[in-house]
């Protein structure tokens, strides 16, 4: 049985959670000024993202910029996520389909994985210096694990009997890698390419705050050192929101090319 | 055609070796329809398997038309227990998968595969998804995936044991009446007494593990064949005949399990 209607319940928990906040702001159950109101950073927000006093030389650089720092933050993120995608998916076909390429990757990927992101910043900063590159390699870094490893999965779970059936016809390496291990693979690989995004938009933060001078990162910090916290608010808003606008572009390409899976869960 | 001399396959799983087939010797003629009949685990699928070429015997040799087997070839279409298609293709994409592998001109394929999804009754599906179709209609495109390949040799591995009785008796009648127009050298895998009989030239009853060869019984039915064979005097003697063979076996079998 279907309701009668659909109640908007999801917006339920955020509801409350604007309250609590708004109130707990209002009812100074926090010390005042540290969390600025519901309110305040809306108007912030606005004016950051519409306000006319923009310009990179301007005094106030919370005004009319927004746009610009999202796209800085935007362009690092799928610049360094889609050359992890495109050194990964290969990679990860090869892992999983030869035993010679596991043997010889496999250990080294699982070594290196453990070690934080985070943990990469001072190396990338020596390495690469204050620029995008240093952005670009620990983004990259960050999403190119789980698309990795996800993708090792996927033409690892390969079907044997399709395998076989496919060699049965007369397919040879190449189609059966193209043909039945990679479409196979694929719903694997959306997973790594949805959890590497993920990783994407944190790194996208941290180079951001240390490694240069642009981007929702190096506001969401500076805002910090200035006292703004409304701005830094904003940030976390803005950056969650991207987030997810990803995502949902990535749920929105496996459906266009998966859909041969939705027929069977209907099925 | 299908020459089996000597074969043997052992396993060995946790330092433990297990024959699952020993001294296998059959000799299945050019347009010879033969059944490989047996309890479950008496290694007939493995038997199966090594003539497609995906396993191998530790003894002895398995060649088609005088070739030692090295790989799976299109010469040796297999038909599967699960349908095993490409759920990402369609009914039409997973019947040409072979020809167009290989290269094969779209214009000298296609109008075949119209013709062959026609014989196995499954025209105006050829845009569906596997998933769309019912167990029958799957193992149909699984048929009619192997008639492209122009196979000499068809092996079926229980192509029908997934399926409701009254499916398979529509797939046995199919098949028939494919054989009957193509006379492929068939390798059916079956648990089925009568499935076996109502098919096949010939019927080799296998032993339990080791599978061995216990018997092969003549099927001297006259072809063509259809369901109501399965009714007559000559056909229910049969079918005492190997039931017999058969029941030693499986008890044989419970007594090594225990």
């Amino acid at each position: 049985m279907k309701p009668r209607f659909a109640a908007p319940w999801f917006l339920l928990l955020p509801a409350a959670l604007v309250a609590l906040w708004h109130f707990g702001v209002e009812l100074r159950w926090v010390t005042e000024g540290t969390v600025p109101s519901p309110r305040q950073v809306l108007q912030s927000w606005h004016t950051w993202i519409f306000g006319s006093g923009g310009g990179k030389l301007s005094l106030s650089p919370y005004s009319g910029t927004w746009l610009d720092n999202v796209a800085y933050s935007t362009r690092r993120v799928l610049q360094g996520f889609g050359l992890a995608a495109l050194v990964a998916i290969p990679l990860g076909l090869a892992i999983g389909w030869s035993r010679f390429a596991a043997r010889v990757v496999d250990p080294t990927v699982q070594l290196l994985r453990p070690v934080p992101i985070t943990a990469w910043l001072p190396f990338a900063i020596a390495v690469f210096g204050i620029y995008d590159a240093s952005a670009l390699f620990l983004i990259g870094l960050g999403a190119f694990y789980p698309i990795v490893v996800n993708t090792t999965h996927g033409v690892r779970d390969t079907n044997l009997l399709l395998l076989r059936a496919a060699r049965m016809m007369g397919a040879g390496a190449g189609s059966v890698m193209a043909k039945v291990v990679f479409p196979s693979a694929l719903p694997s690989i959306f997973t790594g390419l949805r959890l590497g995004i993920g990783v994407a938009w944190t790194a996208v933060i941290v180079a951001e705050m240390i490694a240069v001078k642009s981007g929702l990162g190096y506001v969401l910090w500076d805002a910090y050192y200035v006292g703004r916290m409304d701005i830094c608010v904003a940030t976390m808003f803005s950056v969650g929101l991207l987030g997810f606008l990803s995502d949902r572009v990535i749920v929105w390409g496996s459906r266009l090319l998966l859909r041969w899976r939705t027929l069977e869960a209907h099925a | 055609m299908i020459q089996i001399a000597g074969v043997s396959r052992e396993f060995t799983k946790n330092g433990r070796s297990l024959v699952a087939l020993q001294d296998i010797d059959l000799v299945v003629r050019e347009g010879e329809f033969v059944a490989l009949l047996g309890p479950s685990g008496c290694g007939k699928s493995t038997l199966l398997n090594m003539v497609a070429g995906f396993d191998f015997p530790t003894g002895g040799k398995v060649r088609v038309a005088g070739e030692a087997i090295r790989e799976p070839s299109p010469q040796r279409g297999v038909v599967f227990q699960e349908p095993a298609l490409f759920p990402w293709f369609s009914v039409m994409d997973n019947v040409v998968f072979g020809p167009k592998t290989r290269g094969d001109r779209a214009v000298d394929y296609r109008p075949r595969a119209a013709q062959i999804l026609e014989q196995v009754g499954l025209r105006g599906f050829e845009e569906s998804y596997p998933a769309e179709l019912s167990g029958g209609m799957r193992q149909r495109v699984g048929i009619a995936r192997v008639l492209m390949l122009q196979s000499r040799v068809m092996l079926m591995d229980e192509p029908f044991g997934a399926l409701d009785a009254q499916t398979r008796s529509l797939m046995q009648e199919l098949l028939l009446s494919v054989w009957e127009r193509h006379h492929q050298t068939v390798l059916f895998v079956t648990h089925d007494i009568e499935e076996a009989l109502l098919l096949a030239d010939r019927v080799c009853v296998m032993t339990a593990r080791p599978g061995r060869i216990k018997k092969s019984i003549d099927v001297r039915l006259a072809r063509p064949r259809a369901l109501e064979i399965t009714a007559s005097p000559e056909f229910n003697a049969l079918r005492l005949e190997v039931l017999a063979l058969i029941r030693e076996e499986s008890q044989r079998a419970a007594v090594q399990e225990k």
